[in-house]
């Protein structure tokens, strides 16, 4: 291993001392970002779940504005991998996909200075309608999770909702209807396990998924308050009356024995089609979870999202908020040759005709205000599209796992430990203030406010 | 002509120097060097911290759990293996019936070429495999229900206890094979005539295999421990395929390739993994060294 990290570090002691020249054309009402005539323009994407049809889309609306230009589309499975030799040597392409498992830490790009503010793309007019702002298009929260201490560096293109999903028709033939209440969640529990299905299952090889509804839980009774002060490192945060009530509550599934058996040695994969095969009747999930699991949901499943029932009549925030935030990253490396055409792709790809491209076929919410109106939305898009609309301004979002990867392990390790019925909510709560506190103290770590 | 040689020779060697030393060398080098800085793996700079990363390391809980593990493993690991390949190879090429008497159980050859196949696998593979061996309700679990010792049937990789147990059996599993064919083939290099005449001394196979054929592959034994502790050290590819978060759970089946892997990849801490990486050459070197010494025995020379 010693080898691998040396091999990737190839470039650091080459060091670059000539920046590239970063050409910029006039600045005119066709042209509002001065992309220079005939630069051309470099694009790498991540090739996932949602397909490279949308970027292609982007830049075949790019071509047509730039004819002159040469315009090159890479897809990749591992983003970082092969950038970060290319940003390191002061040479990335022009637009990046940073999104995957093998992306790069963002955080850490914009802190070495590799990222173009996106400022002037944002106030720049929308290719949709010159006089609404690209800012003005895009869905709440978007723009905020871009930003890193006030400077809006990266975009992210699809919009993720967490809920619990059930199948409507498995729910419908007993006359089940999702909870709204965590009380009727645990009473919906029992009356389900006496039809011989298990009330819960979950993706136990990767707690964060069942961490999605316990802070889900927690957020709805503390609001925001007490989600920033977990994002904020402050202290004793995670021992919030809120924090505990929600570990207590999804403890309760494990003590009461509503989860299918063995599913916290389950994959996401083994656990949702588990679920998909109706031998559990919950599974706590992102919105991607249709498009996952398509070629496994049997006809007339009909899956749909309901938001994470209320911890109490005293919440903060009401039931139908949600988790949601935004995914797929999409920046403009500062030392790129074009950095003007990178911001001119973008202004492409946010566009209201690219984004509903993308909700046909990428089958998942595009951050475009309004892309899906009019469309013929599946079962699970449907629910996830009615709950956005629903929750309205109540999205509310953690920032713990971006900002500071080193407690979201924690988090992970002590959530895997509660679902397993190792640790009670206390201990639980101890261990991750402990990493909390640990993180807050460690001045090597780049600190974030929100 | 004497000229023409030497310069033939340098000829013939410099590339793979020159390979050797571009690949090899200069990022060992370039790792001992990072080790020592802050670098983020993502700007052109790098500040020099002195020994800082080595000293946190040992604050660390998770490196510290690594070590543990790959602790556990490098005691477990070679000793099964060995033991477990001696056993076959000695049966291959001891065992049998009087008749067959020094060529091995019945269909040793057939044996000799299924023990191989284990090997035939990549890493990656043999980690999904056995991911739905111990997936509850999977092979394993299926197996204990069959024998009626459904009492046993458990989450094997979900249960602290079992995890670390269930990778170290998946190396030991997918090694003993190699190792068959290595063994068995330094036992055939044992000349017949020695062992015949400890047969007609009247020794037992067992006294045979000790006396004999063991002291006369130890050579091969001790390389075999060597590799099979590096192997030991490793464990990231199965580690972060097969198990819980990867590293669970509880951080029970973390080792140091993996919180390397997550250090420099998921934190940005490259100057940290890198003091990782130097620390585990450093280990490795060690404990070859400690092996090669401690094993060591007076050669028999077979003229």
């Amino acid at each position: 291993m010693a080898g691998t990290a040396a091999v990737l570090s190839g470039c650091v002691t080459a060091g670059n001392d000539d920046p590239a020249e970063q050409a910029t054309g006039a600045v005119t009402e066709d042209n509002p970002l001065g992309v220079p005539d005939g630069a051309d323009l470099e694009v790498v994407m991540f090739d996932g779940g949602y397909g490279q049809e949308y970027t292609q889309h982007a830049v075949t609306l790019y071509e047509q504005r730039h004819p002159d230009a040469a315009v090159t589309h890479e897809g990749l499975q591992k983003v970082g991998e092969v950038l970060q030799p290319r940003f390191v040597s002061g040479e990335p392409p022009d637009v990046v996909d940073n999104t995957g498992a093998g992306r790069l830490d963002i955080a850490a790009l914009a802190a070495a200075g590799q990222l173009t503010d996106l400022a002037d793309l944002l106030d720049a007019p929308s290719l949709d309608d010159p006089a609404v702002k690209v800012r003005d298009l895009l869905l709440p929260g978007v723009v905020e999770d871009g930003t890193l201490d006030g400077t809006a560096y990266f975009l992210n293109y699809s919009y993720v909702v967490w809920g619990i999903w059930y199948s409507r028709s498995l729910f419908d033939q007993h006359g089940w209807t999702a909870p709204a209440t965590w009380d009727d969640m645990l009473a919906l529990c029992e009356e389900i396990k006496g039809a011989g299905i298990a009330p819960w299952t979950w993706q136990g090889k990767y707690p964060e998924y069942m961490m999605d509804p316990l802070q889900s839980l927690a957020a709805k009774a503390g609001g925001l308050d007490l989600v920033y002060a977990v994002d904020n490192l402050e202290p004793d945060a995670w021992k919030q009356d809120g924090v505990l009530a929600a570990a207590d509550a999804i403890h309760r599934l494990v003590t009461g024995g509503h989860i299918l058996a063995g599913s916290e040695g389950l994959s996401h994969t083994e656990a949702q089609n588990a679920w998909c095969s109706g031998e559990a009747a919950f599974i706590p999930c992102g919105s991607w979870i249709e498009g996952e699991q398509q070629g496994v949901t049997p006809e007339g499943f009909d899956m749909a999202m309901a938001p994470v029932p209320a911890l109490s009549a005293a919440d903060a925030l009401p039931y139908g908020a949600v988790q949601g935030a935004s995914s797929e990253s999409f920046l403009v490396p500062a030392q790129a040759l074009n950095p003007r055409g990178g911001l001119d792709y973008l202004r492409c790809l946010f566009s209201g005709e690219v984004a509903r491209g993308f909700a046909e076929s990428a089958k998942a919410m595009p951050v475009v205000k309004g892309a899906t109106d009019g469309l013929d939305l599946t079962s699970g898009l449907a629910s996830v599209a009615a709950a956005l609309e629903t929750a309205g301004e109540n999205v509310f979002g953690y920032k713990y796992r971006t900002w500071y990867p080193e407690l979201a392990v924690e988090v992970d390790t002590a959530t895997g430990e509660l679902l397993a019925g190792r640790a009670d909510p206390e201990q639980w709560a101890d261990r991750i203030q402990a990493a909390a506190d640990a993180v807050a103290a460690d001045d090597s770590i780049a600190k974030y406010e929100r | 002509m004497r000229h023409g040689k030497y310069r033939f020779l340098i000829g013939a060697l410099a590339p793979p120097l020159l390979l050797y030393g571009v690949f090899v060398v200069s990022p060992y080098a370039q790792a001992f060097y990072l080790a020592l800085t802050d670098w983020d793996g993502l700007s052109a700079e790098a500040g020099l911290v002195g020994l800082a990363n080595f000293a946190d390391l040992w604050s660390d809980p998770l490196f510290l759990a690594a070590l543990r593990n790959n602790g556990f493993m490098l005691i477990v690991v070679p000793t099964a293996t060995i033991a477990l390949a001696l056993f076959f190879a000695a049966c291959l090429t001891l065992g049998g019936g009087t008749r067959r008497r020094g060529r091995g159980v019945h269909g040793s050859g057939l044996y000799r070429i299924l023990y191989f196949f284990p090997q035939l696998l990549s890493v990656a593979i043999l980690g999904v495999l056995f991911q739905f061996v111990y997936t509850p309700g999977g092979l394993l679990d299926g197996l204990l229900g069959a024998v009626g010792l459904d009492g046993l049937q458990r989450s094997w990789l979900a249960d602290p206890a079992t995890a670390l147990p269930a990778v170290t059996a998946v190396m030991i599993w997918s090694a003993v094979g190699f190792y068959v064919v290595l063994f068995t083939a330094a036992m055939e290099s044992v000349p017949t005539d020695i062992v015949e005449a400890a047969t007609l001394d009247g020794a037992g196979r067992f006294t045979v295999f000790r006396r004999i054929t063991l002291p006369l592959v130890w050579d091969s034994v001790q390389v075999a421990y060597v590799y099979l502790g590096i192997l030991a050290l490793d464990g990231f590819a199965l580690v972060q395929i097969m198990t819980v978060g990867p590293g669970g759970p509880d951080n029970a089946t973390e080792v140091i390739g993996l919180t390397l892997y997550r250090s420099a990849f998921t934190y940005g801490e490259f100057g940290y993994a890198s003091a990782m990486g130097v620390t585990l050459f450093f280990i490795t070197l060690t404990l070859t060294a400690l092996a090669l010494r401690a094993t060591k025995r007076e050669r028999v020379e077979l003229a």
